[in-house]
């Protein structure tokens, strides 16, 4: 029997691809297979691509290739006087997608929305863990759980988010994966079916792509909504072509076999920019890497002595062999593309001789420490042995012996967290979303000592200003609050600020109005692809 | 050969108690929290830290998981991946029927090329022929999987353009998976290209990971032949008068098989580990690469069940070889 349905489906199939052999195709060759196509349980950038970014919306969304906000499922809101309340608007007209496995009756409405948040928090829903084991990360450590006092159902198309607290950054999480919306109509067809687990296999949203099929590791098909509410897509089809190896995937971007890949191997970059049938866009990335000093230990408790430290660093010279030029020197704590990026700050000068007088000056000599090294390769950081090595050698330079630590990334993580660590730790941050709140707040405020402030940094004046900025809901005042935290953070230097990375993204010359993500998110929306 | 047989299907057994025993424990050998791990940079409370370490029942004791794991087993239960959270046996389900098409399709190559090269070099042994087949053979032997794969996809796929650089089939033919095998599968889709397009994806894959196997059963087979022919029987057979190649292919290959079966039994799992390089090159929707993925993430349930079940496949190509072995020598069967 089952063979027989697969055989029918099999036939099926052949007719509609038959059917659509004009169709216009597009093949992004990804970088790995998603964990699920339900968004919100997951925290991987492959995942969200291949869910988040095709099928679905969220209330808000980022404007294609930029940090700003634009409305999405919500066509306006409005946030109350004492930043209690979030009021959304709701488009009308939004059509879920028809898959073989559901037809929708209704169109999107306040129950779709009021269903999306509430599956992750309220702990007594039979969604809230609908598969082993299932977790919301991004909803508790966004700090939306306890955000959230309740989400009142207004009218069809309103609705109004009751907050715990006045958060200027909560409005910020709204365009985050784990907010798409998903279709109420359709978890109540799985519930009454017994079949919950499939919502994060057989997805269903409102977004540009409808689902088509995932056969694992292998190939993810999608194909255009011709009813998406902001009018059908360029392309007809879009196909991720799981391609792991960097390497592979150029040959195949190279072959014409994919038109577009992400993260390729710096060493190709050059030799893909010489093709002339590919373009190579490139982009600063939404990370910093950095050396986060422990400044409850002497002598990283002096200030003096960690900007001494900084002025010893060739960043330049880490940018060339590390990041193989896909990298830039940072200043800040926040990259370039935020809109919270104070762009007046000078960086500390490359001076061995200075570095060295400062050391000598703070009364510190024959320093002894150690710099650990991530075992792991990450976009902000691609090969962080590499990167101690050159900081031992520049180190070395004025006088300062350094011992290179490593070990197992779970145990890296944890241990470079304990408050009486003993090094200074490289490290990084990708960010979450365009709030600034989530790099100078979780990386450097008083809360994450001892978790994610690796320099174990609590310094008072930073942390009002940051505090300040988180009640403040005009976004110029809060820019300049984040200007002087970063003028304090420059001054008192608890990281020594590496860099940040290029992102670059080759295509085939026949792609048309691919933007690239600050974010580093990969969608496909208003691409086409000429003949 | 009943007893034989009998004999060697209760050593399995006790074999499987120990590879469960070493699925389990392995996994948790490796320092590595796989909660910290999932969490990554952005770290997790202790609070939260405790409540998914409850979740997931890696905060009892080490027996008491391992006691409830074999529970689960015997159920039939292979438990949910840590990441995916989907039933284990359904995930490897979906993944192995590729790794087994490559593993057969590369088998064979390496029977078939390794037993006709090791005969003609044990047959011209001291010759040009012995000396080119043996260095290629050694060649072979010593190269590495990644940057061979990555040789011939440049030349073959890149600049030739004769094969696809990675792939189970062209992304133009969709159909739904049938039996999981990719040329049973375009078969049956009746579309047409489909199977020849399938056949294509498979050239490069096969032959990467056939190399190596392919080397081992060709050096093998030549000395097993070149002990044969040195036998008395085989001057007897050859003042009977009888041609060369009944000499040869009836005589002393049936005799000096016996050693080469049990090194392509031996070369499964060999092909195994093979798998897991050229999968990850060929973008080959495999088990190599999905337990790679799960032991760097310490999904311990992946990891257990997929070990285990590879090692079932592996005892059971074993076994199998064990039993043909008694056919092709009957001496084995009375020891």
């Amino acid at each position: 029997m089952k063979l027989m349905k697969a055989l029918l489906t099999a036939t099926a199939m052949t007719f509609a691809v038959a059917g659509a052999a004009q169709a216009k195709t597009l093949v992004y060759c990804s970088e790995g297979s998603p964990e699920g196509f339900d968004p919100a349980p997951w925290t991987a950038g492959t995942s969200f691509d291949a869910s988040s970014r095709t099928i679905y919306n969220r209330l808000i969304e980022f404007a294609p290739g930029s940090t700003e906000t634009v409305p999405g499922l919500a066509e306006s809101w409005e946030t109350s006087d004492d930043g209690m309340e979030i009021t959304f608007h709701l488009r009308q007209g939004v059509k879920f997608h028809t898959t073989p496995y559901f037809t929708p009756t209704r169109d999107f409405n306040a129950d779709d929305v009021i269903f999306s948040f509430m599956r992750q928090l309220d702990k007594s829903s039979p969604w809230y863990e609908y598969a082993p084991g299932i977790a919301w990360e991004y909803f508790d450590s966004t700090g939306m759980a306890t955000a959230i006092k309740e989400i009142v159902r207004v009218d069809d198309h309103t609705v109004k988010f009751v907050l715990t607290r006045a958060d200027a950054t909560i409005l910020a999480t709204f365009p985050m994966d784990f907010a798409s919306i998903v279709s109420k109509e359709y978890a109540d067809q799985l519930d009454a079916a017994g079949t919950r687990e499939r919502l994060n296999t057989h997805p269903v949203g409102t977004g540009a792509f409808t689902f088509v099929d995932y056969q694992q590791d292998a190939v993810i098909r999608y194909q255009a909504f011709a009813d998406y509410w902001d009018g059908k897509q360029p392309i007809d089809d879009l196909i991720f072509a799981i391609t792991v190896d960097p390497g592979v995937r150029q040959q195949k971007l190279v072959a014409g076999e994919c038109d577009i890949i992400p993260y390729p191997n710096p060493a190709d970059i050059e030799g893909m920019k010489a093709n002339p049938d590919l373009t190579v866009m490139q982009q600063e990335g939404f990370n910093i890497g950095y050396l986060a000093y422990n400044t409850r230990q002497a002598p990283f408790d002096k200030p003096e002595v960690r900007r001494a430290l900084n002025k010893a660093i060739n960043k330049q010279a880490i940018i060339d062999a590390v990041f193989q030029g896909t990298g830039q020197a940072a200043v800040a704590p926040l990259p370039p593309t935020s809109w919270g990026y104070n762009d007046q700050l000078v960086d500390d000068p490359y001076d061995p001789a200075a570095a060295r007088a400062e050391l000598e000056a703070a009364g510190v000599s024959g320093l002894k420490m150690k710099v650990w090294a991530m075992p792991v390769q990450r976009p902000y950081n691609p090969n962080a042995r590499r990167m101690a090595e050159l900081i031992q050698a520049d180190f070395a330079a004025i006088g300062v012996e350094v011992e290179i630590v490593s070990m197992e990334w779970g145990e890296y993580l944890a241990q470079s967290s304990a408050l009486d660590r003993d090094g200074a730790v490289l490290l990084g941050w990708t960010g979450d979303n365009a709030d600034p709140d989530n790099f100078l707040a979780v990386l450097l405020g008083c809360d994450g000592v001892g978790s994610n402030n690796r320099a174990q940094w609590c310094h008072q004046p930073y942390e009002d200003l940051i505090q300040k900025a988180k009640t403040t809901f005009d976004q110029e005042e809060r820019k300049k609050l984040y200007d002087e935290a970063q003028v304090i953070f420059k001054q008192e230097a608890p990281w020594a600020t590496i860099a940040h990375s290029i992102v670059t993204m080759p295509m085939r010359n026949s792609v048309q109005n691919f933007k690239q993500d600050p974010l580093g998110i990969h969608r496909f929306v208003g691409v086409d692809k000429s003949e | 050969m009943l007893r034989f047989a009998l004999s060697r299907l209760l050593l399995v057994v006790p074999t499987f108690v120990g590879i469960t025993l070493i699925a389990f424990l392995f996994i948790r050998i490796l320092p590595g929290d796989p909660v910290l791990l999932m969490a990554g940079e952005r770290g997790v409370s202790p609070e939260r830290h405790a409540e998914l370490m409850a979740q997931f029942g890696f905060d009892k004791p080490m027996w008491r998981q391992y006691v409830d794991y074999i529970g689960q087993l015997l159920q039939g239960n292979f438990g949910h991946s840590f990441s995916t959270k989907r039933p284990v046996l359904e995930e490897f389900m979906a993944r192995f029927p590729a790794t087994l098409e490559l593993a057969l399709c590369a088998i064979v190559l390496a029977t078939v090329l390794g037993v006709a090269a090791g005969i003609l070099a044990a047959v011209k042994r001291g010759s040009w022929i012995d000396q080119a087949t043996m260095g290629t053979a050694l060649v072979g032997y010593s190269m590495p999987i990644f940057w061979w794969a990555l040789l011939l996809i440049i030349l073959f796929s890149t600049s030739l353009g004769w094969t696809p650089v990675s792939g189970r089939i062209a992304l133009t033919h969709y159909f739904p998976s049938v039996t999981g095998f990719m040329l049973v599968d375009s078969l049956l889709s009746g579309r047409p290209g489909a199977f020849a397009s399938a056949v294509h994806h498979l050239v490069l894959p096969t032959i990467v990971l056939a190399t190596i196997p392919l080397a081992v059963i060709a050096r093998q087979t030549r000395s097993a032949m070149l002990e044969v022919l040195g036998e008395v029987y085989m001057m007897t057979a050859r003042s009977k008068g009888l041609s060369p190649s009944r000499v040869i292919g009836l005589h002393a290959l049936r005799n000096a098989l016996i050693p080469v079966v049990t090194t392509i039994g031996l070369q499964v799992s060999v092909l195994m580990g093979g798998a897991i390089l050229t999968e990850t090159i060929f973008s080959w929707p495999g088990i190599g690469k999905w337990m790679i993925d799960s032991i760097s993430r310490r999904d311990y349930q992946v990891v257990q069940g997929g070990l285990l079940l590879i090692a079932a496949m592996v005892m059971l190509v074993n076994l199998t070889v064990d039993l043909l072995y008694g056919l092709v020598n009957p001496r084995v069967r009375h020891v």
